[in-house]
């Protein structure tokens, strides 16, 4: 980097290094990273969970806890010019000055972001008024001003009104537009996009990108879905462990990564149309009259409906849904949060009641369904949850865990009669044995996962049901618990019920996908017939959005989705 | 955490026999004995002498009073009423005659008694009703917090008197006594359990862990005492201690009021300070300030360690050692170790 580019560099760390007192002792979570973020440019960090790009981030507004030591220099330089401060050693008032005006915050999951019991006019005014007097008017006057330009329709009427009276999406919207009032030179953006659906993603995405174009500000974007990079990014750092193992800009990360780190991460991000081999290959080893067999599940017109309460409408999840998983079948099932997509897998285990029409499960039907004759039916189900750290009962072992389905359906009397079997499970998940004896909260997410799918095949069930097994999982992870479940499916040959809203980790493992959108089934096929040729306008859209780790490939398909938009 | 995953073998993790050695670190008090620092620890182990003290004057009174606490005369005759405190009488002699040391310290045995009866009954009665109630929900649940509500809404004071009054009739044998007392006590208490941990029931029900206990087909009775049970009972400790420092001032709240023991039956505070109170006007302080000292702490301790428990379990009210200076020394923080990074998490988030 030459003098000249470390002049115009509005964010320049040198040799920052964080430590955080804990229980378990000292924990140094970043050392020596140097970053520079130069005007109007994206910089991606990106790393796993643990990686320390929270920590770098964070530490730009010295938004860390009180257990926290920070070393090093952070320069932040003023917009118009003038000197630059040290964020680690600036005193408190100096702070507050700084914050908001030269950076400022967008965070991950914008609806705690935003008070509650305050109009976002006035939390959009709160930042004018803590940098200098405003005018009541005037303050007004911003806000509405700012609403616009970050795309949310008719500002002057809906600037009084409340956070929840607007979607997820517009929310981040307001997010971003409280970062954008005081026109900070940069601005930090956690993980903007990962509690959206993909298609809300897309526009949130759009309108980072407009930020930098239009306003010329500078974006720290800490994401760990590559795809995102790919769509925003400009340059790159990639963080393992509390350091920097790679910087470069995005074309050159993404076609010519130096670092082995950096290509096992690309490597394992999922891709579309990867599955589609993999699809047919399977279908071509079915036997004969294997489609007139009798399926596993089968939904006829399926309904099911969350009472409302109090003089509230009823709210239909799933409205007549029609569907078949045969034996041996992994079936995908694909929508964005609150298309019904996990109501159906819950119905299927018998953990919320079918409304109306038929859902029969095994042979049985589960509409008007009684606990008591299910419970049989059970052991011949198995349930992957989405979160692994809450899917364990805390206070049990991992070999308790997995012993609980044998003991409960009487295949071993205690513990000691099911260890052999437990131990053939944690092995057939590739979990060394001794980890049995270690607590839930001892394993990281990917193990925890593996012990869970452990404890779902522990009766080798007919059917499995996974909802969203690897989304609380980071990607390098993910790739090889989807691994991991593939071969188990081809060696047990369970039927599975695949739940996920990321469309290419579900033509990874589906024979079949099936897309719901608004409690509606509408459309299924295979991968190659709903990912090659989708024809509903919804699958479409969903295709478009989804950014692929890819910066050209990406920029063509941002093109389609911008043509897609505006017809 | 990726490393994690793949590493094949515990690279350092916690072998089993180490385990064992550091078990006693991790019985309740023990550990957060350890756990805290500064002003928090202070309080804590300020707490744990007082409760302490308490404990070993009940074990050894007899030990440790010259008289018994019903005893009136000695080989050279009767006390006599009043006395100062003297060689012979370290804290004086009562209105009654009775030697207040004596008293003192027998009245720690009475304390002892009622806080354990009240809170084992309280905690056996509350933690059933709020598990059942709050696991199968439905009209009983309604019931049942009606019933707790109503409890709640009486005067806690008046409700001991009238289950004192129902219970012993008003006079009261040591046993009675000391039952009345409890059981006034527990009644009082019993919403409170209740509360907690129908509340804890009701959230952990909602957790991924009891819906998967459900998932296998585990039985309403196996999910609620091996799944739910443990896990609600966590926040139980700290209310026992709270609720242990009321249970002595509602007894000593019904000896003052003449609804306790008789003073032949056993010594106990609330009936000396009862007895004191003509003494206080004519200039005779030693027969009221040391029972009343012996109660304030009594609740003090008792209130010390509840309340540091309390600040200590929640991760944002512990106060920790901040960071030091210098690196830590090699292989004190293990690379790569989950325990460690998601602690780390848990702070940042």
């Amino acid at each position: 980097m030459s003098v000249m580019d470390r002049r115009s560099s509005v964010v320049d760390i040198r040799d920052l290094a964080v430590s955080f007192a804990t229980d378990a002792g000292t924990v140094d979570a970043v050392e020596g990273v140097s970053l520079a973020v130069e005007a109007g440019e994206v910089l991606a960090i990106v790393g796993e969970s643990g990686s320390g790009k929270t920590v770098t981030a964070r530490s730009i507004l010295k938004l860390l806890p009180e257990t926290a030591r920070t070393r090093g220099a952070i320069l932040l330089t003023p917009r118009e010019g003038g000197k630059p401060r040290d964020v680690v050693s600036v005193s408190g008032a100096e702070l507050r000055d700084l914050r908001g005006q030269d950076a400022a915050m967008v965070f991950q999951e914008p609806s705690t972001a935003l008070n509650p019991v305050y109009t976002v006019g006035w939390q959009i005014a709160e930042g004018l008024r803590a940098h200098g007097k405003v005018s009541r008017a005037q303050a007004r006057e911003k806000a509405i001003d700012v609403l616009r330009r970050v795309g949310i329709p008719d500002p002057e009427h809906r600037v009084d009104h409340y956070p929840h009276q607007f979607s997820g999406g517009q929310k981040q919207r307001i997010v971003i537009a409280q970062a954008l009032v005081l026109d900070p030179g940069v601005i930090i953006a956690d993980e903007p996009t990962t509690a959206l659906d993909v298609t809300v993603q897309a526009e949130i995405l759009d309108l980072l990108r407009r930020c930098r174009d239009e306003f010329g500000t500078a974006i720290v974007l800490i994401t760990h879905n590559m795809g995102v990079v790919a769509d925003l990014a400009d340059r790159v750092a990639v963080m393992y462990e509390g350091r920097i193992v790679e910087q470069a800009e995005v074309r050159t990360l993404f076609s010519a990564p130096q670092e082995e780190y950096t290509r096992q991460l690309l490597a394992s991000v999922p891709r579309l149309g990867q599955g589609t081999a993999h699809a047919r290959e399977r279908a071509e080893r079915r036997p004969e009259g294997w489609a007139e067999s009798t399926p596993v599940v089968e939904a006829r017109d399926l309904r099911i409906v969350y009472p409302g309460r109090l003089r509230k409408p009823d709210f239909v999840a799933v409205d007549g849904v029609s569907f078949a998983i045969r034996p041996g079948e992994v079936l995908g099932l694909v929508g964005e949060s609150g298309s019904g997509k996990t109501t159906i897998g819950r119905a299927i285990a018998g953990l919320t009641r079918v409304t109306d029409g038929s859902l029969r499960v095994l042979g049985t039907e589960m509409n008007g369904v009684k606990e008591r004759s299910f419970r049989p039916v059970r052991e011949r189900i198995g349930f992957v949850f989405q979160d692994p750290a809450t899917s364990f009962n805390p206070l049990l072992s991992i070999t308790e865990c997995v012993a609980e389905p044998l003991i409960v359906h009487g295949r071993a009397k205690d513990l000691a009669g099911a260890r052999q079997r437990v131990d053939d499970l944690l092995e057939s998940v590739q979990l060394p044995r001794s980890y049995g004896a270690r607590y839930p909260h001892e394993l990281s997410g990917g193990q925890r996962q593996r012990a869970s799918l452990a404890r779902a095949l522990a009766l080798f069930p007919e059917l499995l049901i996974a909802d969203e097994p690897t989304s609380a999982l980071d990607v390098s992870v993910q790739a090889k618990v989807l691994e991991l479940f593939d071969d188990l499916q081809k060696e047990l040959g369970f039927a599975a019920l695949f739940i996920s809203h990321d469309l290419a980790v579900v033509d990874l493992l589906a024979d079949r996908i099936a897309v719901l959108y608004r409690g509606r089934l509408v459309e299924e096929g295979t991968g190659a017939e709903v990912l090659g040729a989708p024809q509903h306008p919804y699958t479409r859209r969903l295709l478009a959005s989804l950014p692929v780790p890819d910066p050209d490939e990406q920029a063509r398909r941002r093109r389609q989705w911008e043509q897609l938009r505006s017809s | 955490m990726a490393t994690a995953t793949s590493a094949p073998a515990p690279a350092g993790g916690p072998a089993d026999p180490e385990r064992r050695r550091r078990t006693w670190r991790r019985l309740p008090v023990v550990r957060q004995l350890r756990q805290s620092v500064g002003l928090q620890r202070g309080m804590l182990v300020a707490g744990l002498v007082l409760t302490g003290i308490l404990v070993l004057a009940a074990v050894f009174a007899p030990l440790l009073a010259p008289y018994g606490y019903g005893q009136l005369r000695d080989a050279q005759g009767p006390f006599g009423a009043q006395l100062h405190p003297s060689g012979k009488h370290w804290l004086g002699t009562t209105v009654g005659g009775y030697d207040v040391f004596s008293r003192v310290v027998y009245g720690t045995r009475t304390a002892l008694l009622v806080i354990v009866i009240a809170v084992l009954l309280s905690i056996v009665a509350g933690v059933l009703l709020g598990l059942v109630s709050g696991y199968f929900g439905g009209w009983l649940d309604r019931v049942l917090v009606v019933i707790a509500d109503a409890i709640y809404a009486f005067p806690s004071l008046l409700l001991a008197i009238v289950m004192a009054i129902v219970i012993s009739g008003g006079q009261s044998s040591l046993v009675g006594g000391i039952l009345a007392a409890a059981i006034a006590v527990t009644v009082v208490f019993i919403p409170q359990y209740f509360r907690v941990v129908r509340a804890e029931t009701v959230r952990i029900k909602a957790e991924a862990f009891v819906e998967s206990a459900r998932v296998i087909g585990a039985s309403n009775w196996r999910i609620m005492t091996r799944h739910v049970l443990r896990n609600a009972t966590r926040t139980l400790p700290l209310i026992l201690t709270l609720n242990a420092s009321e249970a002595i001032l509602t007894l000593a709240g019904l000896g003052f009021l003449g609804v306790g023991i008789q003073p032949t039956a056993a010594a106990e505070w609330g009936f000396d300070l009862n007895r004191s109170v003509v003494d206080v006007t004519n200039g005779i302080w030693w027969t009221s300030v040391f029972p009343g000292v012996a109660i304030v702490l009594t609740v003090l301790g008792l209130t010390l360690v509840g309340e540091s428990l309390n600040d200590l379990a929640d991760p944002r009210l512990r106060s920790r050692r901040r960071a030091a200076d210098e690196p830590p020394p090699p292989g004190a923080v293990e690379p790569g170790g989950v325990l460690i990074a998601d602690a780390v998490e848990g702070v940042v988030a």
